[in-house]
């Protein structure tokens, strides 16, 4: 198990070194950074002095080796739009990111498990098609359209929920929380239930899929002939079953509801790195640009060392195997 | 004694589109206390689907039309799902085909046996587990304390079965239904685990249902039978009367078909009316496809081919043959844990012989199969090919001569078949692969001729492999490895998954082949009576290593190992029938 993770951790660096590389192009091919932090009027010598100072004269190694070690000790540099330091920016927006990701994650696993296990054993029942026709035209409808939809209802024409911003919040040490008021609660329900529907639908169908073919196999059958009552039979015996596939699929998601929660950050203009991302790129703010990368690469890994280290927990298999070697 | 089971004129329904299938018409069946009752018939009999039926757990949307079950005095078909289920596990309970399949593979073997216990009795979990430690011991497991708490994926075959046993009979139940439950398992296991059933059978005074297709294990321990054809009993009475002396006539044409120890056959017995050639299928042909002009172009190829090497040498031969799997990822640090899955495999096959090769699973028959094939890679040895170099793997080039004229029948004619591709493109595949013939019409021809080479409608060329029966794709699998006219066969288990009416055909369409065409063949089969029909030598693998090479008839009549013994003595004998 400690070889295990050890061996991810290793692939790990590697694949952050490879992001990290292409943020590093990104930010040193894309244009010339001189030419877009100084205005027209900068002399040609200034502007031979300011890129002597930034050291973009040093050979490409040098530099991305400095651009790795900078970024190792935490060193991000400074945006070119704000002039603030990127570090700063990105973790005074993660927080709202994070817990947008996290409640709307659950959402979906709340709503989506127990609908994919009622739904593969009611087949064909009126309830189970109403669930899933409706999941499907939430899956069908692009995100902002379920966004809108949402603030016209419950923001303007019922006057329930706040339509964007995150409301009142509550710093814990550098962490922003709006878990902790009423308001914050009030303005993070129409972000994360938009962000989550997408996540729903997957999550049900894929656990309503899982569960059919498990509830076909022998020892299911078997546990049948026994007399197993039915509540363990679907949750212990069943469902056990269908959660390797269930979990990769929920963390590859994971990932991605962090990652690219921009288009639901933009329409409920939630303070999040989807939205820093945005702005970033209107005024081509290169520096945040590449750490943005960077730490949702990081994210990504992450995310994906844990769900390795969940199929050790569920399955006695991967255990026996890895002990072994 | 009062019977413990009653199935009167039952009779069950599975509603289609296409109207009302009948699975099982007026079965009428009857099970003592104390006594196994054999269900025996060939797949799509009905035999599954009547223990379904007793334990109540019909795939849906089948149910039971007419007819009682009486059980203990009860009607079971009157029961409702709640109190049929309470029923379940605690007086009626069943045992599955695949101990692989049939244990929940996240959970502990004691966490299965406790909550089963606890299911039907109120207890406590202490006392549920040393229940189901004296059970396990009762069983035959060893180490029980230690070994309670391991997964199922832990346990050997035959010890997992053991483990499916104890948790049929962990509650007690009158009746079991075993469905199959040594069709999965060597014939070594298999013995000890029908000896189990036996004695428990005996001890505890339980009605066993015993299912199977095998006669031999009919033979070996049941006491009454009954014969299952498309859902009608055919025949019933006491084992020794039912195969002794068979009043039906599709009885004795079963127990003909079966391959047996003590005779050898020239020809199996066809038991049923070949269905397939129903008149509209045979209306179809293509002109001038026959049989005899798929022969005559088969054959064309290997008269050239014996003027040139006349020489008697071996077809094929493997000398010192190693091959070893690695075990797990590689590492750096540590060498990779390999397993050896033939070593030392030195053997010869020569020109026009059979040489059935045996074997327990994970004896490395197919491994050998695969390593002469170029699916595997050796790590040591040489191969010839009519005493020429035979690379392996790899290096043996597309267009070598022996990607060609070695072919392979694999298993199981359920998957070794492209679906998405119709029968015609299946066999014309390897014509065109290997150049055999250019002309479209001509490869049309062939495809036809070769199909009734193997006794299968023309018509078959059109159609898709899901659209027959599993004897006919393996006719199909035939056609195919034949078209590239090959020198040398390889059947690996051609039969295992088939019927046996169907494989007395198929046997008897590869003993035909082999004769007119002077084939060698390799013929993998773990039923030592199938070999003993079809091989003129015999080789026996154990572990990955050679144990015995003999003449068939020195094999079966004396063999020299100890092994090879053991292997003949176990095989279910077929003593009653005539």
């Amino acid at each position: 198990m400690l070889s295990f993770i050890f061996r991810r951790l290793l692939q790990s660096v590697f694949v952050l070194l490879a992001v990290s590389l292409i943020a590093f192009s990104l930010f040193r091919f894309v244009g010339d950074p001189v030419a877009q932090m100084v205005g027209q009027e900068t002399s040609i010598e200034d502007q031979e002095k300011l890129r002597e100072r930034l050291g973009l004269n040093d050979p490409i190694t040098t530099q991305y080796a400095r651009f790795v070690g900078n970024l190792s000790k935490g060193e991000f540099g400074f945006s070119y739009r704000t002039r603030q330091p990127v570090s700063e920016m990105i973790i005074s927006r993660m927080a709202a990111t994070l817990e947008l990701g996290t409640v709307s994650l659950l959402i979906s696993l709340l709503v989506g498990i127990p609908a994919g296990i009622y739904t593969a054993l009611k087949r064909g029942g009126v309830l189970a098609n109403v669930l899933l026709v409706t999941t499907l035209i939430g899956i069908s409808v692009p995100t902002f359209v379920i966004g809108i939809f949402l603030i016209y209802l419950f923001g303007v024409e019922l006057g329930w929920l706040p339509t964007f911003g995150r409301g009142e919040t509550v710093p814990i040490g550098w962490w922003q929380t709006s878990f902790l008021t009423l308001d914050g609660w009030r303005s993070l329900l129409l972000p994360a239930i938009t962000l989550g529907v997408f996540q729903l639908t997957l999550t049900m169908r894929l656990v309503r899929a899982e569960m059919q073919d498990v509830l076909k196999t022998d020892y299911i059958k078997f546990a049948m002939a026994r007399g197993i009552n039915y509540r363990s039979l679907y949750l212990n015996h069943a469902f056990r079953n269908t959660l390797v596939p269930v979990i990769t699929i929920i963390g590859l998601q994971l990932g991605g509801i962090i990652a690219f929660s921009i288009v639901t950050e933009s329409v409920f203009q939630w303070p999040g790195m989807g939205l820093l991302f945005l702005d970033s790129i209107r005024y081509v703010d290169i520096p945040v640009m590449s750490v943005y990368l960077v730490v949702i690469a990081l994210m990504f890994v992450a995310i994906n060392l844990l769900v390795d280290i969940l199929y050790f927990a569920i399955d006695p298999r991967v255990r026996l195997h890895s002990a072994h070697e | 004694m009062s019977e413990l089971l009653n199935i009167n004129d039952m009779s069950v329904k599975f509603p289609t589109r296409f109207g009302e299938y009948t699975a099982l018409d007026s079965i009428d069946l009857a099970v003592k206390a104390g006594e196994i009752h054999g269900l025996v018939g060939e797949s799509g009999a009905g035999k599954s689907t009547l223990g379904a039926a007793v334990i109540g757990l019909l795939p849906s949307p089948g149910y039971i039309s007419s007819g009682k079950i009486d059980f203990s005095g009860k009607d079971l078909t009157r029961l409702d799902q709640q109190s049929y289920h309470r029923l379940r596990g605690s007086r009626i309970s069943m045992i599955f085909q695949d101990p692989q399949t049939s244990l929940n593979p996240l959970l502990t073997v004691a966490t299965q046996l406790v909550e089963t216990i606890r299911q039907h009795s109120d207890i406590n979990p202490l006392d549920a587990r040393s229940r189901a430690i004296a059970l396990l011991e009762e069983i035959g497991l060893y180490d029980v304390e230690q070994r309670i708490d391991d997964y199922p994926h832990q346990f050997s075959g035959g010890m997992r079965q053991r483990v499916v046993i104890a948790l049929a009979l962990c509650t007690d139940p009158e009746l079991i239904i075993a469905d199959e439950p040594t069709t999965a398992l060597d014939v070594s296991v298999q013995k000890q685990i029908l000896e189990l059933i036996r004695t428990l059978c005996t001890e505890r005074q339980l009605g066993i249902i015993l299912i199977t297709h095998d006669i031999g294990v009919i033979n070996e321990i049941t006491d009454h039978v009954t014969v299952l054809r498309s859902g009608r009993v055919i025949e019933t009475g006491t084992t020794g009367d039912v195969l002794g002396n068979p009043s039906d006539e599709y009885t004795k044409a079963l127990m003909a078909a079966v391959p047996r120890l003590d005779k050898r056959l020239d020809r199996f017995k066809n038991i049923v009316a070949e269905d397939l050639l129903d008149s509209e299928d045979n209306s179809w042909r293509l002109p001038s496809a026959s049989a005899e002009f798929a022969s005559q172009w088969l054959l064309a190829e290997h008269q050239r081919e014996d003027s040139r090497s006349s020489d008697a040498g071996p077809v094929v031969s493997v000398e010192h043959l190693d091959v070893t799997f690695a075990r797990g990822q590689p590492s750096w640090i540590k060498t990779r844990a390999n397993f050896k899955a033939l070593s030392d495999i030195t053997l010869a096959v020569r020109p026009g012989e059979i040489l059935g090769v045996v074997g327990e699973s994970g004896s490395g028959k197919s491994t050998l199969a695969k390593a002469i094939v170029g699916l595997v890679s050796p790590s040591a040895g040489t191969m010839t090919f009519r005493g020429e170099h035979l690379p392996p793997r790899l290096k043996r080039h597309r267009n070598h001569v022996a990607r060609r004229q070695i072919q392979m029948v694999f298993q199981d004619p359920y998957s070794s078949l492209n679906n998405r591709k119709s029968v015609e493109q299946i066999i014309s595949e390897p014509i065109r692969f290997y150049g055999l013939a250019n002309d479209e019409k001509l490869i049309r021809k062939l495809v036809a001729s070769v199909l009734e080479l193997v006794e299968m409608p023309q018509r078959a060329m059109l159609k898709y492999p899901h659209q027959f029966s599993g004897g006919q794709r393996q006719r199909i699998a035939v056609a195919r490895a034949l078209v590239a006219r090959p020198e040398f066969l390889i059947c690996d288990e051609p039969t295992s998954a088939l019927d046996v009416s169907i494989q007395a055909q198929i046997l008897n369409l590869l003993k035909d082949l082999q004769q007119i065409y002077g084939l060698s063949i390799l013929f993998i089969s773990h039923n030592l009576a199938v070999i003993w029909q079809m091989a003129d030598r015999v080789v026996v693998l154990k572990q990955g290593e050679l144990v015995e090479t003999a003449e068939t008839e020195q094999f079966f009549r004396a063999p020299s190992q100890p092994y090879s013994q053991m292997l003949l003595s176990e095989t279910p004998s077929l003593e009653l029938i005539q």
